[in-house]
């Protein structure tokens, strides 16, 4: 009986389709539940950082709020403006959406543990998160508002500007490590964690990543005292949902990757008992929910960018940083002979 | 040289002659676009209506459109007693309704010529000042949230709960209080309020300084504020500013102070002025004008001895419920306040306060008998809702925002 399952799904066309599906099922079920609780998490902290209680009626502690909100959405009705292209209006969230999800395919949750273990982990990440830009920019044009129109440019330069100084840390960080396969950067951790010797790197990256997901204090596309909601201004009921849910699952990417690039993955923070009992994936989640709550504690305690200001601080302030960092990075580790082996990942 | 291009929509009286032949050679482009900003927008504060003629993030022209809110409050008036006419007061500007009130009283009780006692002057002075409070903590919690800070917002209402009771417990009611009344004050402190205030009055700074800690030092409020929406004190002069917004523009003009009226000649406060007359200045004055209130509600509490709370006209103020039952005489008095009210000899004033936004006037015609001839209402907040124009040309949208913020429009009061 084992005998057989297990060639069916090692050897023959179909079972490699069935055990894909199923990898990737063990990936997205837990990152949608991670993703529905995370939206609870943040009414829940931010509640608690602004004296209130937060959601606290459906179920103990409001735990079913997440579902409460999914059947609202379901069940509303669809809204789509008249003069706004019907096509591309559809399908802006769905592909926000899917990128979102697909990029979680080269995210390792322990040693070798990922739907695809890739040599160019990195670049895959930086791909996909440019096009995430598509999805925002094809529904603030085809909303036909001004409103989401202005929202939709905003980040099209936003998330640009941003992406350049992401691209020069991570540079700065695969020099120290020699690979871009993303478990070689978690295992080049082993001794200390990059968010140390690079520190400066990893505050540029948080705030990046902030950016990067649209999140306060870089709200600015939905900026809601002036744009009202920005690019999303005219969806409502499931397609809303989707851009809230992709909004959600990439602020838990950019949280794994600080996890991944900074703070050692699924490492433990120090390499003796009581901490390697506890498995990878949990030290990831660990950690993955640090930096999410950092992204919530932010929100709650900071004003908004202005448009001008944020381009500003992106040019001028961390582009010539990133750029310096990585110079200098390169230069110290050709200096100290401890360059990384090319070819040797 | 033949492409002279006319906007076809600009009136051939506007353009120069040579334009007109055909001589000038310069293109026209006109690329901007409009905006319709509010009523339902959530920084509109209400009801404004705004049509931003923008150029791509920057605001060309403002043009605000008034009006959404109109109840026609000044010709209800003509139409009520003066007693009844009161409670109207309270519904202009909603955030800060006794300063409102004390307008009107003021005026009414000039018109009649009566005094007011002194524990009831004590009385209006103190809630006038934690209306003050009141007002200002919304204004600069919903400034911050325009500029996209959340959590003083949510801290703000924790801590103007506590005024709004004190509120309830002089008046019943939270918000529309109606409790100055011409003469006086409805009813006197119960028992227990005056310590609730005075641990107030000690506890409070406390909060400002926890307020201003999560903005005044903030380097994103700091560029979100400072320079933006500036105007000089002959600007300020010209469109008629008054209140807070005069104040940051350089001009240490208080009507508390210049012509002091109930007992504010016998307290001891400072006028916050400050310089620049930006978002920056009218925040800091409205932070540092919480602080003075605190203190004249302080003194307020140790000047106020017991004594009567209205002034002793049985013609004017109502009897007490007790006396009612006894006094035949205190009856009709009773009766006849409430249907036919007191008549006020003929006479006209104009009656201005300190209200939290500035100078709020009532100009109040009485015609000798129950109801006033004419009450005209000079609100504060148009006067600056006016300059928005001024305010923010050739800012961007975000800062049309927090100038919006900065101004402390409440459109009960502007509408009328």
């Amino acid at each position: 009986m084992i005998a057989t399952l297990s060639n069916f799904l090692f050897h023959t066309m179909l079972g490699h389709v069935v055990l894909v599906a199923l990898e990737t099922l063990a990936v997205l079920v837990p990152l949608l539940l991670g993703v529905a609780y995370l939206t609870l998490a943040e009414r829940k902290v931010m509640a608690a950082m602004q004296l209130r209680k937060g959601p606290n009626v459906n179920g103990p502690f409001g735990v079913l709020q997440a579902f409460a909100d999914a059947i609202k959405m379901l069940t509303k009705e669809t809204v789509i403006p008249s003069g706004a292209n019907r096509f591309l209006f559809l399908f802006a969230p769905f592909l926000t959406f899917s990128l979102a999800m697909v990029a979680w395919a080269v995210i390792p949750t322990g040693n070798g543990i990922a739907v695809a273990d890739i040599n160019v982990g990195v670049l895959y990440l930086l791909a996909i998160s440019s096009l995430g830009v598509y999805g925002i920019l094809i529904a603030g044009w085809a909303s036909n508002s001004k409103y989401a129109f202005l929202g939709g440019l905003r980040s099209a330069a936003q998330m640009v500007s941003y992406e350049v100084s992401i691209g020069l840390i991570i540079v700065s960080v695969l020099l120290a490590v020699g690979s871009l396969n993303l478990n070689d950067i978690v295992l080049a951790q082993r001794h200390v964690w990059f968010c140390l010797p690079m520190f400066p790197m990893f505050i540029l990256f948080f705030i990046s990543a902030l950016a990067e997901t649209n999140r306060a204090p870089f709200d600015l596309p939905e900026g809601e005292s002036e744009l009202v909601a920005g690019f999303f201004v005219e969806y409502s009921a499931l397609a809303f949902g989707l851009f809230f849910l992709g909004e959600y699952a990439n602020m838990f990417l950019m949280s794994g990757m600080t996890s991944i690039l900074f703070l050692g993955g699924w490492l433990p923070p120090v390499g003796i008992a009581p901490f390697t009992w506890i498995p990878g994936p949990i030290w990831l989640i660990v950690k993955i929910l640090f930096c999410l709550f950092c992204f919530i504690w932010v929100r709650a305690t900071f004003p908004r960018y202005r448009y001008d200001q944020l381009m500003r601080l992106g040019w001028k302030v961390f582009l010539p940083l990133s750029l310096a960092w990585m110079i200098g990075t390169a230069g110290f580790l050709m200096a100290t002979g401890l360059l990384p082996h090319q070819g040797v990942s | 040289m033949s492409d002279v291009i006319i906007q076809p929509d600009v009136p051939e009286t506007l353009l120069s002659d040579d334009a007109v032949e055909g001589k000038v050679l310069k293109r026209v482009e006109i690329d901007s676009h409009a905006l319709n900003f509010g009523p339902q927008h959530p920084s509109a504060h209400g009801v404004l209506r705004l049509i931003l003629e923008m150029d791509g993030e920057v605001v060309e022209r403002a043009i605000p459109h008034v009006g959404l809110l109109h109840r026609g409050t000044e010709k209800l008036i003509e139409y009520k007693t003066y007693a009844k006419a009161l409670p109207y007061f309270d519904r202009l500007d909603y955030v800060s309704p006794m300063c409102e009130e004390h307008s009107f009283a003021l005026a009414t009780e000039k018109l009649l010529g009566i005094e007011v006692p002194d524990r009831a002057k004590w009385i209006r002075v103190m809630f006038a000042e934690i209306t003050r409070v009141l007002n200002h903590i919304l204004n600069l919690t919903s400034f911050g949230l325009d500029c996209g800070a959340l959590t003083p917002a949510l801290w703000g209402y924790e801590e103007r709960e506590k005024m709004i009771e004190f509120y309830e417990a002089v008046s019943g009611a939270r918000f529309h209080a109606n409790y100055f009344r011409p003469g006086g004050v409805s009813r006197d402190l119960p028992d227990g309020l005056e310590a609730r205030i005075a641990e107030w009055t000690v506890e409070f700074p406390k909060w400002i300084d926890q307020f201003e800690s999560m903005l005044t030092e903030n380097r994103i409020w700091k560029q979100r504020t400072v320079g933006i929406g500036v105007f000089t004190t002959e600007q300020a002069l010209a469109w008629g500013f008054s209140g807070p917004c005069l104040r940051a523009s350089g001009v240490p003009w208080d009507l508390r102070r210049s012509q002091p009226y109930d007992n504010y000649d016998k307290v001891d406060f400072d006028v916050p002025v400050a310089r620049h007359g930006d978002c920056y200045d009218r925040y800091l004055v409205r932070v540092a004008e919480m602080r003075e209130s605190v203190k004249i509600v302080a003194q307020c509490l140790d000047r106020m001895r017991p004594g009567p709370i209205k002034t002793q006209n049985p013609k004017i103020s109502p009897p007490p419920r007790a006396e009612m039952k006894r006094s035949m005489e205190a009856l009709i008095h009773h009766f006849k306040l409430f249907t036919e009210g007191y008549h006020v000899p003929p006479g006209a004033t104009y009656t201005a306060t300190e209200s939290p936004k500035g100078e709020f006037g009532v100009y109040l015609v009485a015609d000798g008998s129950n109801r006033p001839y004419r009450c005209k209402i000079r609100p504060t907040g148009f006067a600056h809702l006016q300059a928005i124009d001024e305010l923010s040309r050739r800012h961007m949208l975000a800062d049309a925002v927090s100038i919006i913020g900065s101004l402390d429009l409440v459109f009960g009061e502007i509408d009328r």
